[in-house]
């Protein structure tokens, strides 16, 4: 009877970490079972990819479409270029679709934002979206904005 | 200049002991979990050091753990705040405990939770006599009394160091969404969206299984090794929570470094 | 081959040291098949050390140690853990499992050795404690003993697998009177009536030589005599007689080795 007591015991244990490992995945890391379905490559060159790493989101009118897989630097263009996944039931991205990398609040984490296009065309795996806008660097901003203020007091 | 060479000569000594001490624990673990048990039920063995190793191990670390996730809210908060990124909370107690605290802290408080009481118990079995009425039995003590020990470590620490974590990020919440105010749907999602599954969770486990083999090796060879006097057993439980503390510590820095 | 069937146990030129110390130097015993040999010498000479050389918990620098023809030293760990399945031990704390009831203590040997059922196992187990006089122990925990009881629990413990060869170290220490003397008689009784070969290590002088059938004394990493108690007792090597009469000073000496001690005295006035 007592070795009844301790396998129940240990059994509840057990499930007890088994559980926690089920929670941590599904509740803290959000994993969704579907979430590695199909999805098609796309890529972009971008002049500046600061902030931006592999797996960032891609959204679509803030909505979740994809992510990054992998940034590289193309040294032919002296560009970063970045490839990215996109669940391959949005299938209706027009080819001049525009890619940019936006800021999730004002030192949030950094995502790619595409905003539809007016093309027919639509971008099927391997295509390259052209019409890009890179990162937005505080430091430039800062210079800038300073810059013009000393110009207009000329 | 005699001094001097006595220094070197003491110094060289004490290094070879320490590479004599590394070779033994190394032996004494192939030893004890390597080949076959010569006796009838080992899985009922297990079962009883899972017991003692992993459930009554259970308190502590729940106990700890809610409040490490509490405090890491309440301290999150009040920094995050400043940038007015308090919604960050979540996502920063998940990953604090996914990838350093759970692991580390779970290794520590089960290094002077189990660990110790592991090294004093194989200790005093020594020291009366019981590993040697073992051998004489005919049964292997690395067997019997060793190798249940080591495996019911090896399992009960990655187990206790996901309830660790599980439970400080429910703390957390606690802090966050029922006393900060931080709305509840933003504490999670800012989780989920920072949160991988692959990266971090298995990360985090990765790490507590190797701090479970440290920690666990280091306790049992040092009461496998003891000297058998109560003075003996009380210097090794000591060693155990040391080297097994700082073992901990050197071992995270590396593993953060070749992980994150 | 009469020679490995007279002796159970054969130890030849066997040296071990420990450390800087020589606790056995090219020491050669031979323990008669069914008898009670009795290893005695004074405190911190090594006996202990000797049954752990004859059951390979240690092992020795020099020398064969044959138990029934096979050299102890030189068996594989797999080979050694079934030799000693042949030889009971009967350690100076008793040495219980303190986890296990008294049962279950004597049964651990029948369970990890054999596939018996478990009312055979309780027939054994009952057999044996009715031997050592302890039958009505059985539901007890050892920290519930006394100290000679631990002792009779580790005896039927000991016997429980029907050893050839039973080892005694030191049964005799810290025993009252009567325990001291039942212990006395339980060795003798196990002996004769299972047909075991005993080795009793112990420094009681009047308890071992009333059960030996042979002596050995041993001393200073060597074997000072062996021979029948009475041999001994009328020898006349004065580091035998000094052993077997109780005198405090002779050959051994009764202070541990030192510098002169009017030089040593000296010595720290000079320094002060």
């Amino acid at each position: 009877m007592r070795t009844r007591k301790l396998e129940l015991t240990v059994g509840l244990f057990i499930l007890a970490g088994l559980l926690a490992l089920l929670i941590l995945a599904l509740r803290v890391s959000g994993l969704t079972l579907t979430t590695s379905g199909d999805t098609y490559t796309v890529y972009a060159h971008f002049d500046n990819v600061s902030g931006l790493t592999a797996r960032s989101k891609v959204t679509m009118a803030g909505v979740t479409i994809g992510q990054v897989k992998r940034i590289t630097f193309d040294k032919n263009r002296y560009t970063g270029l970045v490839e990215m996944s996109i669940n391959s039931d949005v299938d209706t991205l027009p080819a001049d679709s525009t890619a940019s990398i936006v800021t999730a609040g004002l030192l949030g984490e950094k995502y790619i934002g595409i905003s539809v296009g007016g093309d027919e065309l639509v971008l099927a795996d391997g295509d390259e979206i052209l019409d890009t806008q890179s990162a937005l660097v505080l430091e430039e901003l800062i210079g800038r904005f300073l810059l013009n203020t000393v110009s207009k007091d000329d | 200049m005699s001094i001097l060479a006595n220094r070197v000569t003491l110094l060289g000594r004490s290094g070879l002991n320490l590479v004599a001490a590394i070779g033994r624990s190394g032996i004494f673990l192939y030893q004890a979990l390597a080949g076959r048990s010569n006796f009838g039920n080992p899985f009922g063995l297990l079962l009883k050091q899972l017991y003692a190793v992993g459930v009554l191990s259970l308190a502590i670390i729940t106990v700890s753990g809610v409040f490490i996730g509490m405090v890491l809210a309440l301290q999150g908060y009040n920094i995050l705040k400043d940038y007015g990124s308090e919604q960050a909370v979540g996502q920063m107690v998940a990953l604090t405990l996914l990838r350093e605290l759970g692991p580390v802290v779970t290794a520590l408080l089960f290094a002077g939770r189990a660990g110790s009481a592991l090294t004093a118990e194989i200790g005093l079995m020594k020291a009366t006599e019981q590993l040697s009425s073992l051998e004489m039995i005919g049964v292997d003590p690395l067997k019997y009394v060793v190798a249940p020990r080591l495996w019911a470590g090896f399992i009960s620490m990655p187990l206790l160091s996901l309830i660790f974590c599980v439970v400080g990020i429910w703390g957390g919440a606690m802090v966050a969404v029922d006393w900060l105010g931080i709305y509840s749907g933003s504490y999670w999602s800012n989780m989920q969206n920072s949160v991988l599954f692959s990266a971090d969770v298995l990360n985090g486990m990765i790490k507590s299984l190797v701090f479970a083999v440290v920690v666990t090796w280091i306790a049992v060879f040092q009461g496998y090794d003891c000297e058998p006097t109560s003075e003996g057993i009380s210097r090794a439980t000591t060693r155990t929570v040391v080297y097994a503390s700082l073992a901990v510590l050197g071992l995270d820095f590396i593993l953060t470094a070749l992980m994150f | 081959m009469p020679e490995s069937s007279d002796f159970i146990v054969d130890l030849q030129q066997v040296t071990f040291t420990r450390g800087e110390r020589t606790i056995f130097n090219n020491v050669d015993i031979r323990i008669p098949r069914g008898k009670i040999t009795g290893i005695m010498g004074p405190s911190g000479c090594g006996k202990t050390t000797l049954l752990r050389l004859i059951g390979a918990q240690l092992r020795p620098d020099s020398g064969a140690i044959l138990v029934n023809g096979q050299n102890i030293p030189q068996l594989g760990r797999e080979e050694l853990f079934a030799a000693r399945q042949h030889m009971g031990m009967l350690f100076q704390s008793g040495a219980l499992f303190t986890d296990l009831n008294v049962f279950e203590n004597v049964a651990f040997p029948l369970r990890v050795h054999t596939q018996l059922p478990e009312d055979m196992i309780r027939d054994i187990v009952l057999l044996k404690l009715q031997a050592v006089g302890l039958r009505g122990a059985t539901q007890l925990m050892p920290d519930e003993l006394s100290g000679g009881m631990k002792r009779r629990v580790a005896l039927a413990r000991a016997i429980a697998l029907d050893p050839e060869l039973m080892m005694y170290d030191e049964p005799f220490v810290g025993q009252d009177p009567i325990s001291m003397g039942v212990l006395v008689r339980l060795i003798r009784l196990l002996n004769d009536a299972l047909g075991l070969t005993s080795i009793v290590v112990s420094h009681d002088l009047a308890e071992t030589a009333s059960i030996a059938d042979y002596l050995y004394v041993v001393g200073d990493g060597q074997v000072l005599g062996h021979g029948e108690p009475d041999e001994l007792m009328n020898s006349d090597n004065p580091r035998i007689r000094q052993f077997m009469q109780g005198e405090p000073d002779g050959p051994v000496p009764f202070h541990f080795p030192a510098t002169d001690y009017v030089d040593e005295l000296l010595q720290k006035e000079r320094k002060a």
